[in-house]
């Protein structure tokens, strides 16, 4: 049997909502609020409950409109890139500074979506966030946390 | 209220406001024009820049920033037949056409002409309605409260599910459960934080709507790179033609305006329906207002047809403020981005903020017309030159939509688990998206979600935990009703489709 990437997708929404119902009815509340008519529990359960029985329904009832994806016409592997670069940045943005990391990330992308004027690309990297950082930091006068910058004083 | 438009005047009018008009004026025509960004990822993207600023200048660096985009919409709407946002697709049935005549110029300038004149029309309403209705909605109590936001949410499920109505309300019941996951406000209790530091606080509004629109609109663009349906078909940027009308078409436009400005304004103030219904309604009703003639002209690049819906869409965007600031509940995804932006500067929309804080009730109404001003004449010279950014290359414009989802997250936290659930939240937005989950009922119900608990837990507490509340006043009666109304005309329509 197949079964229909919308019935699948509400068939883990399914999943989740009874997931979030258990967790909902084993929140820890005061003693004396347990038999209140509205404590920390209640509106989670409704919601528990209205999700169980949204998305029984979709997986239930027959679809009157199919949401038709071709995958031939998907880049998967460009967005793969895209999100390894990105979580490769969030996790050194703290170690080596937003200036260094922001700018890797940006020529990496660049490079991964077939871009290859090399000039180009870094004047769309490390200058752009050079000047970007410039009117956040030193015109708008917002905080950038940036140890790297602030150790070798170019930051104050 | 004379005294109300004065105070409004001398905030908006300030050097920095004027500035910052022009400023959102611009960013917006440009990001909206981009195809797949809209009004809401245009704000969005502001937020990190407004938190240096007073609240009355953030607010009107982003109202005008809401009426760029939807220009800029308006433009890739008739150059590309790409609409940058959904309330511009009714602009691209005779833009493009005109376009595609070598009268893109003139499409341009009637499509911003009309948008400057309902959008004219709208605030003049809004500075009527917005105050009468602050009394009005005093009246409000928690039960009406709570049935009006079930009606918000139900109503921009039905509008922007596309048919799929259950889908839609399972965003919205997604975006409620993510609501709750922190602190309760009310016992403190943490819930849904899975003994996890970074979820006590619960999670950033800003990281939910970066995540849903910016990052996942970019990963969209990306993901269906190969989709040949999609391939924009682009008309000679260089050959705009004269951006001049003439006597006949002025004509045409002045038996439009009226009509389609007061249906826009009247469709924005109901929550839930907004810009793209406008739009379609107007479409729609000038074809039946029109004579046989200009019927057949209809889809072939009409005045009327061009004319109508870029006038409604800005009349509704005027509209949509109306709950916002009158009840403090917004009508649409957009106005729900600006009361997250609201309640992030310390203020809450509602009646009372017509009393506390008039100067920002009063700026944002004064600004608006002041951004419809900035966009005619700083805009329409500049077409141009503007049109010339649809040629950016999506190489370049992904990371860079990336680069500035990620810095405004980093500037709120300095976190780097905040910039992992957004990547998170993305992914799993971006899937959804291709199977036509829609994404505006997630962000409104996430907007609501605290309000809605606290308003139920208000009215369960004065009923003492009877749901009697739900029938006990004539206000919470009629809007559930409509609300009711409105789930039955859903299943009966798809009742009808499956005949």
């Amino acid at each position: 049997m197949r079964i229909s990437p919308t019935k699948f997708i509400s068939l883990l929404f399914l999943v989740l909502s009874v997931f979030y119902l258990y967790t909902a009815y084993n929140i820890q509340v005061f003693a004396f609020d347990e038999n209140a008519p509205f404590n920390a529990r209640t509106f989670p359960i409704y919601l528990g409950w209205a999700g169980i029985i949204l998305s029984s329904l979709k997986i239930i009832l027959p679809e009157k409109v199919t949401t038709e994806v071709n995958h031939k016409h998907l880049d998967y592997k460009s967005i793969i890139y895209l999100i390894i670069i990105s979580l490769i940045y969030a996790a050194v943005i703290l170690k080596i500074g937003y200036f260094i990391s922001t700018s890797l990330f940006l020529f990496a992308s660049y490079y991964f979506l077939g871009e290859r004027r090399w000039g180009l690309m870094f004047i769309l990297s490390f200058p752009f966030v050079a000047a970007f950082m410039y009117l956040l930091h030193g015109l708008l006068n917002i905080y950038l946390r940036d140890p790297f910058l602030k150790y070798i004083g170019v930051m104050g | 209220m004379i005294e109300g438009i004065l105070i409004g005047l001398s905030t908006a009018l300030s050097l920095t406001n004027i500035l910052m008009v022009m400023v959102g004026c611009f960013a917006g025509t440009i990001i909206g024009m981009l195809p797949g960004l809209g009004p809401m990822t245009a704000i969005a993207l502001m937020i990190p820049i407004t938190y240096g600023f007073d609240p009355s200048t953030g607010l009107i660096l982003m109202a005008g920033v809401y009426y760029g985009a939807v220009f800029g919409g308006s433009t890739s709407s008739i150059l590309l037949n790409a609409p940058g946002i959904p309330g511009t697709v009714a602009t691209a049935f005779d833009g493009y056409p005109m376009a595609q005549q070598g009268k893109a110029g003139k499409a341009l300038a009637i499509a911003a002409y009309s948008s400057f004149a309902g959008g004219t029309i709208s605030a003049i309403f809004l500075l009527v309605a917005a105050p009468s209705l602050s009394k009005v909605s005093l009246a409000f109590r928690s039960p009406d409260y709570f049935a009006l936001m079930i009606l918000g949410l139900t109503a921009i499920s039905a509008f922007s599910s596309k048919g799929q109505f259950l889908k839609a309300m399972m965003m919205v019941v997604l975006g409620l459960m993510l609501a709750t996951i922190g602190q309760d406000s009310l016992s403190d209790i943490t819930r849904f934080t899975f003994n996890n530091m970074n979820l006590t606080d619960g999670i950033s509004f800003v990281l939910i709507v970066m995540a849903t629109f910016a990052m996942s609109e970019a990963l969209t663009i990306i993901f269906r790179g190969k989709d040949p349906n999609r391939a924009a078909k682009q008309i000679s940027l260089t050959e705009l033609g004269s951006i001049k009308v003439n006597k006949e078409e002025t004509i045409k436009m002045a038996k439009t305006i009226p009509r389609s400005s007061i249906l826009g304004f009247l469709i924005g103030v109901l929550p839930g329906a907004g810009a793209t219904i406008a739009s379609f309604l107007a479409y729609g009703m000038e074809r039946n207002y029109v004579n046989e003639e200009e019927k057949q002209k209809f889809g072939k690049g009409s005045v009327h047809g061009l004319s109508a819906p870029e006038t409604a869409n800005n009349a509704a965007c005027s509209g949509s403020f109306v709950p916002l600031l009158t009840l403090g509940i917004p009508g649409s995804g957009t106005t729900a981005v600006m009361l997250g932006a609201l309640l992030g500067f310390g203020i809450q929309p509602g009646p009372r903020l017509y009393q506390t804080n008039p100067e920002i009730f009063w700026s944002v109404i004064m600004s608006m017309y002041i951004g419809m001003v900035v966009l005619l004449i700083l805009n329409l010279p500049l077409i141009p030159y503007i049109a010339r950014i649809l040629a950016v290359p999506r190489n370049y414009l992904i990371p860079l939509i990336l680069f500035f989802s990620v810095t405004g997250i980093y500037l709120m936290s300095f976190n780097n688990f905040d910039i992992f659930l957004m990547i998170g939240i993305a992914v799993v937005a971006t899937f959804l998206r291709l199977y036509d989950f829609p994404m505006p009922p997630l962000i409104l119900a996430f907007v609501l979600g605290g309000l809605m608990e606290e308003t139920l837990r208000r009215s369960l507490l004065i009923s003492d935990g009877s749901p009697n509340f739900l029938w006990d006043r004539p206000i919470t009666l009629i809007i559930l009703l409509i609300t009711v109304t409105i789930v039955g005309w859903q299943i009966f329509s798809t009742l009808r489709k499956k005949n």
